[in-house]
């Protein structure tokens, strides 16, 4: 059944507050938390309305002073206006504060650029101490909450707007790349509900047209899982990226530096184009519009495939590599 | 058609968008329509023909959920078709949910809160700048108060003494999960705008009678911004859910729709 992210991530922290007593949970005026009962808990739950740079630069006082704050504000405004504290604040000096930043990539639809956050993953990778989480379902989102428990600096959980559906898979580890779906011809990497069903839906159509897609899913952005991409990608002879975010920065720049550096591959990032939206419409229009949909992940593929066509019967030809244990 | 009829108009207008795939912020448009109204219908000197004219006053919509009683506005003093409006948050459109500037006569967008003070006052110094008496009118919203951006945009403009910047505050006492004063308090209000070097007035802001004049006789102190502080009631003109929490955001029903244009008619309870 399809399921918020952002409200997994309500329904998983109100009974860990309960039990969690160093748990505080900080928000701006969202109206996520509307009508919850937080039982004993009551007192740690603060609505301090529309101020996101106090929400971070209290969060950290919260943090230092040995409480655990999880705070809640819009992806775009977590990422870009708060920016300044998360980095200094937070990030520089390695508190716990857990930001849970709804309404990522295009989610927040028509509201229109100014809300929308294509540029969280790319600002959030780059802070040193930052954990950074992109659930693909609502399931993931409980699983990505409880674990986030025992991470000891900053994390930053991304997470969406409306209800998604949801991805089958084991529960995700942090910190770990989780494979959905293996293949050799092909590997797709993709974070958050829609790209990772795209990539799955792709990897379906490209398998009716006699190639294997591996899908990855990549819920932690960061500490990124090196090793588990560079054995997957093994004699694929392309990787794409699937993400609900601008084609700089952000998982596409991931794979493709790790790559890059220990194992290179040819690295096709899907993602919006370098523009802020002008088109108006809800998130999966958006989406579609930009070039973010199953489609454009299996013509990408066949693309490039249909290409290296030649330099992939010469490889069949070749001995393979043994794999090392 | 006089001021009052236009702002009916307004209101209808914004129903009607309300009533669209993807709803509306209805209470803080509705809360503006007489100010919007007041603005673009008698104190700012735009021409819908001229829509560059550098010596045009300008409008920044600082809460800018009032997208649609901006459009409206607009609209309705021909910057572009009526007809147009019914494209409203639909794939294809240029009206998404916050101003846009693809939409004839939007300055430039807005829809994060608290950046539209700093916008104008950096349009008033560059009108001063230019030896223009061009105005430059800002409309916050009273939650919007709660961003820390406002502030020092407030001390900044005062600083400067820029004299051809009025700001209106739109006090209609909520935000969205509240009452502003039960979240994070913002009284004494009209006291800290003049602490900060802002001469202040307040008015009723549905009362035409009191917002135009206060609204055309800006400066009222000479090297000093102006605030007017516009008592509003959020959702004015549906009684439904005026001056309630739930007036905030509306995906109305085809029944709800026509409540509540029936209420601005004059008949029905909205």
């Amino acid at each position: 059944m399809a399921e918020a992210t952002r409200e997994a991530f309500r329904d998983a922290l109100v009974p860990l507050m309960e039990v969690e007593e160093r748990l505080v949970c900080v928000d701006t005026d969202s109206g996520l938390f509307k009508d919850v009962d937080f039982g004993a808990a009551a007192e740690r739950y603060l609505n301090i309305g529309i101020a996101e740079a106090n929400l971070m630069g209290m969060a950290a006082g919260l943090a230092a002073s040995g409480w655990l704050p999880f705070v809640n504000t819009m992806a775009a405004f977590a990422a870009t206006r708060a920016l300044e504290a998360v980095k200094i604040d937070v990030a520089y000096n390695a508190l716990p504060v857990r930001i849970a930043a709804t309404h990522g990539g295009l989610s927040a639809g028509h509201f229109g650029p100014t809300h929308h956050s294509l540029e969280d993953l790319a600002v959030m990778r780059t802070l040193p101490n930052m954990t950074v989480l992109v659930p693909a379902d609502a399931a993931q989102t409980a699983s990505l909450v409880a674990q986030s428990m025992g991470l000891p600096g900053p994390v930053y959980l991304r997470l969406g707007r409306k209800a998604t559906p949801p991805v089958e898979a084991e529960p995700p580890v942090v910190g770990r790349l989780q494979c959905l779906r293996p293949g050799s011809d092909a590997v797709l990497v993709a974070a958050g509900p829609l790209p990772v069903l795209a990539a799955l839906e792709a990897a379906e159509e490209l398998d009716a047209e006699g190639l294997s897609a591996a899908v990855l899913n990549a819920h932690t952005i960061k500490p990124f899982d090196a090793a588990t991409l560079v054995e997957a990608v093994d004699d694929a002879e392309v990787v794409v990226t699937v993400e609900d975010h601008w084609r700089t920065g952000g998982l596409g720049a991931t794979v493709a530096e790790t790559l890059a550096e220990l194992e290179p591959r040819r690295v096709l990032r899907i993602g919006v184009p370098d523009m802020f939206a002008k088109a108006v419409g809800g998130h999966e229009f958006l989406l579609r519009h930009y070039g973010v949909h199953p489609g454009a992940v299996t013509e990408c593929v066949l693309r490039e495939l249909g290409e290296a066509a030649p330099r992939l019967v010469a490889a069949s030809q070749r001995p393979r590599r043994a794999k090392e244990e | 058609m006089n001021l009052e009829a236009q702002a009916t108009r307004i209101r209808e207008h914004v129903v009607d968008m309300c009533a669209g795939p993807e709803g509306a912020h209805l209470g803080g448009s509705m809360s503006i329509v007489e100010l919007l109204t007041a603005l673009y219908f008698e104190v700012l000197r735009v021409d819908p023909e001229r829509p560059d004219d550098p010596e045009r006053d300008v409008l920044v919509l600082s809460k800018g959920h009032g997208a649609p009683a901006l459009y409206a506005a607009l609209a309705e003093r021909g910057f572009f078709p009526v007809e147009e409006l019914a494209s409203y948050a639909r794939p294809g459109s240029r009206f998404a949910g916050h101003p846009v500037t693809l939409v004839p006569g939007v300055e430039l967008p807005t829809g994060s809160l608290g950046h539209g003070l700093a916008l104008g006052a950096g349009f008033a110094l560059g009108a001063r700048l230019a030896r223009s008496d061009r105005r430059v009118f800002v409309i916050l919203g009273d939650g919007e108060l709660q961003e820390g951006s406002v502030w020092e945009a407030a001390l900044g403009a005062a600083g400067l003494g820029l004299d051809g910047l009025v700001a209106v505050v739109d006090r209609n006492e909520l935000q969205l999960t509240g009452r502003t004063e039960s979240i994070c308090p913002l009284e004494p209000l009209a006291e800290k705008w003049a602490s900060f070097g802002w001469t202040v007035r307040e008015a009723d802001g549905h009362d035409l009678g009191a917002v135009l004049p206060a609204l055309s006789s800006t400066p009222w102190e000479a090297g000093r911004p102006s605030l007017l502080i516009a008592h509003t009631v959020k959702g004015q003109g549906v009684p439904a859910v005026a001056g309630r929490v739930q007036a905030h955001y509306a995906t109305l029903s085809p029944r709800g729709h026509a409540r509540a244009r029936a209420a601005l008619r004059g008949g029905g309870d909205g």
